[in-house]
């Protein structure tokens, strides 16, 4: 785990010996991990992993069967998913899962569903449309008819429209063309440094993720079994051969 | 000709009412993907809370008020809400990560509970009683046309209704959550939306629409009984079918395109015994060629 020593800020985030089981199959196996807030930090490892478990349980779309989810120095364990939300923590899922049904400007009002204050939607509207231009064009069209890059940024735009002091993302690479990757990768970086959000990122790209995070843990069959700055981690030969392809 | 229209009329009125009842199905199958049996119950309750309610504001308003009508109406759909709500706290809740299988049963359950609870002596009685009637009603003569102000009052109300429900669910932020629970559960939550909350708001709304129908129902029925639910509830259910469920235009249409049928077939000389059964033959065939409904898209199932 990162070094906690007086000069490091507390972690935003920190997860103590946390256990998922689906049934009798232990997915998620006592993982303890550390985000700093400002920070980009990974969670690399291969498919069946761990990795979308452990971004759900955080969110309490699924509870632990063990172990503590502290945020802000208080623990979030239990908590239903939408005062998770409310305390600034967002997550954008694995498969995007925006609503089809909605069109994107609704889809993008639905992100600020605990924001009340009209004028403050606004101004994540047109802090959205900085971002990604491309969702302003598509406003009134379903979201179900956007292509994966787009819906993927209606994705990423959906949760900032809760203004997170922390976003995870799941696998946002995924079913997505090359070119697009690095674009969205970009922004994502954009909203780190900009807009001082903690990222928490997932993604089975780990040349891509070491590329952009600070810090990253390898996670294997519910474990955390490397972790280390990223610079570090794509050094070792381990991770080369598993997780860089060579 | 003005048979026809006669017939027209007549099934408009029932169609409407089948309408708002389909809306409470189709909606809950949206944001819970199963048939609450209990909705045609809640529709009873409905009418008995007028029953109830009728002799009150009779007092307080005189006979046949429209004022005293619309403060019965709207104070039955209000308790109708919040029986519709504590269905679903007590009954469905519990079983929300369940199969859909023991929802189903239970609600087939709750239905039944209802329905002989309050055919008990202490409660309700088997027997049919008279519904009063609630605002002055007469008929209109227009060249060979009869139309009742009930039928009038019946299709006014229900165009008022589907109005503001059009608003609620496309303009509000509960509405557009009710849609967004409706297409995943989990990413609503992710966005902060409270799921209990915009599925009780769900049922209630259902449940207040279904207390206005029974109402509307009650008006045209010889009288109102504990399982007077059942054949209006039925066909509602159907007309949700045959709409698309989970479509809330698709149950308005399915609703009038079921009442317009029925009357009509009942309404030829010789085979009117048969209505029912040329009614669903024809909703067979529209299912046979629109497995999905009329305004249903067909799913593929998520493995």
């Amino acid at each position: 785990m990162q070094p906690n020593s007086p000069d490091q800020p507390p972690p935003l985030l920190e997860l103590r010996d946390v256990r998922v089981s689906y049934g009798a199959i232990d997915a998620v196996n006592g993982v303890s991990l550390r985000v700093r807030a400002g920070e980009i930090v990974t969670l690399i490892g291969a498919n069946g992993a761990g990795k979308t478990t452990l971004l759900r349980t955080i969110s309490a779309l699924l509870k632990p069967r063990g172990g503590e989810i502290l945020y802000d120095g208080k623990s979030i364990t239990g908590l239903p998913p939408h005062e998770i939300v409310r305390r600034g923590l967002c997550h954008v899922p694995e498969g995007r899962m925006v609503f089809a049904n909605l069109t994107v400007e609704e889809n993008l009002r639905m992100g600020a569903y605990l924001q009340t204050d009209r004028g403050v939607i606004e101004r994540e509207l047109e802090f959205v449309f900085a971002t990604f231009p491309r969702l302003k064009e598509r406003l009134p069209q379903l979201a179900g008819t956007l292509s994966g890059g787009e819906q993927q940024m209606l994705a990423i735009g959906r949760a900032l429209m809760s203004r997170p002091r922390f976003l995870m993302l799941d696998e946002p690479s995924l079913g997505i063309a090359p070119l697009l990757v690095k674009s969205i990768f970009e922004k994502v970086v954009e909203i780190n440094r900009q807009h001082g959000i903690t990222i928490l990122l997932v993604e089975q790209n780990a040349n891509l993720a070491l590329e952009v995070a600070r810090y990253g843990y390898v996670l294997e069959t519910g474990k955390v079994t490397l972790e280390d700055e990223s610079p570090k981690l794509r050094a070792n030969p381990e991770v080369r051969a598993a997780y860089l392809g060579g | 000709m003005s048979q026809i229209e006669q017939q027209l009329i007549n099934g408009l009125a029932l169609g409407a009412i089948y309408a708002l009842i389909a809306i409470g199905y189709t909606m809950v199958y949206g944001v819970l993907r199963f048939i609450n049996f209990a909705h045609s119950d809640v529709l009873m309750l409905g009418a008995f809370a007028a029953y109830f309610l009728a002799p009150l504001s009779e007092r307080v308003f005189g006979p046949q008020s429209i004022t005293g009508a619309i403060c019965v109406v709207v104070a039955s759909s209000a308790l109708c809400a919040g029986i519709g709500m504590l269905i679903e706290l007590l009954a469905y809740r519990p079983l929300r990560n369940r199969p859909k299988l023991a929802v189903l049963i239970t609600a087939i359950g709750v239905s039944l509970l209802i329905e002989y609870t309050c055919q008990h002596k202490a409660v309700f009685k088997a027997e049919t009683k008279p519904f009063p009637r609630l605002f002055p009603s007469q008929d209109f003569r227009f060249g060979g046309l009869a139309i009742s102000s009930n039928d009038i009052v019946v299709l006014l109300v229900t165009v008022v209704l589907l109005g503001i429900l059009w608003f609620v669910v496309q303009r509000t932020r509960i509405g557009t959550a009710m849609r967004a629970v409706s297409f995943n559960h989990q990413a609503a939550a992710l966005m902060g939306i409270n799921i209990n909350r915009v599925i009780s708001f769900t049922f209630g709304l259902g449940s207040a629409l279904a207390a206005v129908a029974g109402i509307l129902y009650a008006m045209k029925a010889p009288g109102i009984e504990p399982l007077m639910g059942v054949q209006p509830g039925l066909r509602a259910f159907i007309a949700a079918v045959v709409g698309g469920i989970g479509n809330l235009p698709g149950a308005a249409i399915g609703g009038v395109l079921l009442g317009a049928l029925e009357t009509f077939a009942g309404g030829i000389p010789g085979i009117s015994n048969y209505r029912d059964g040329i009614a669903f033959a024809i909703l067979i065939l529209i299912l046979l060629f629109k497995p999905a409904g009329l305004l249903g898209r067909v799913q593929t199932e998520k493995v």
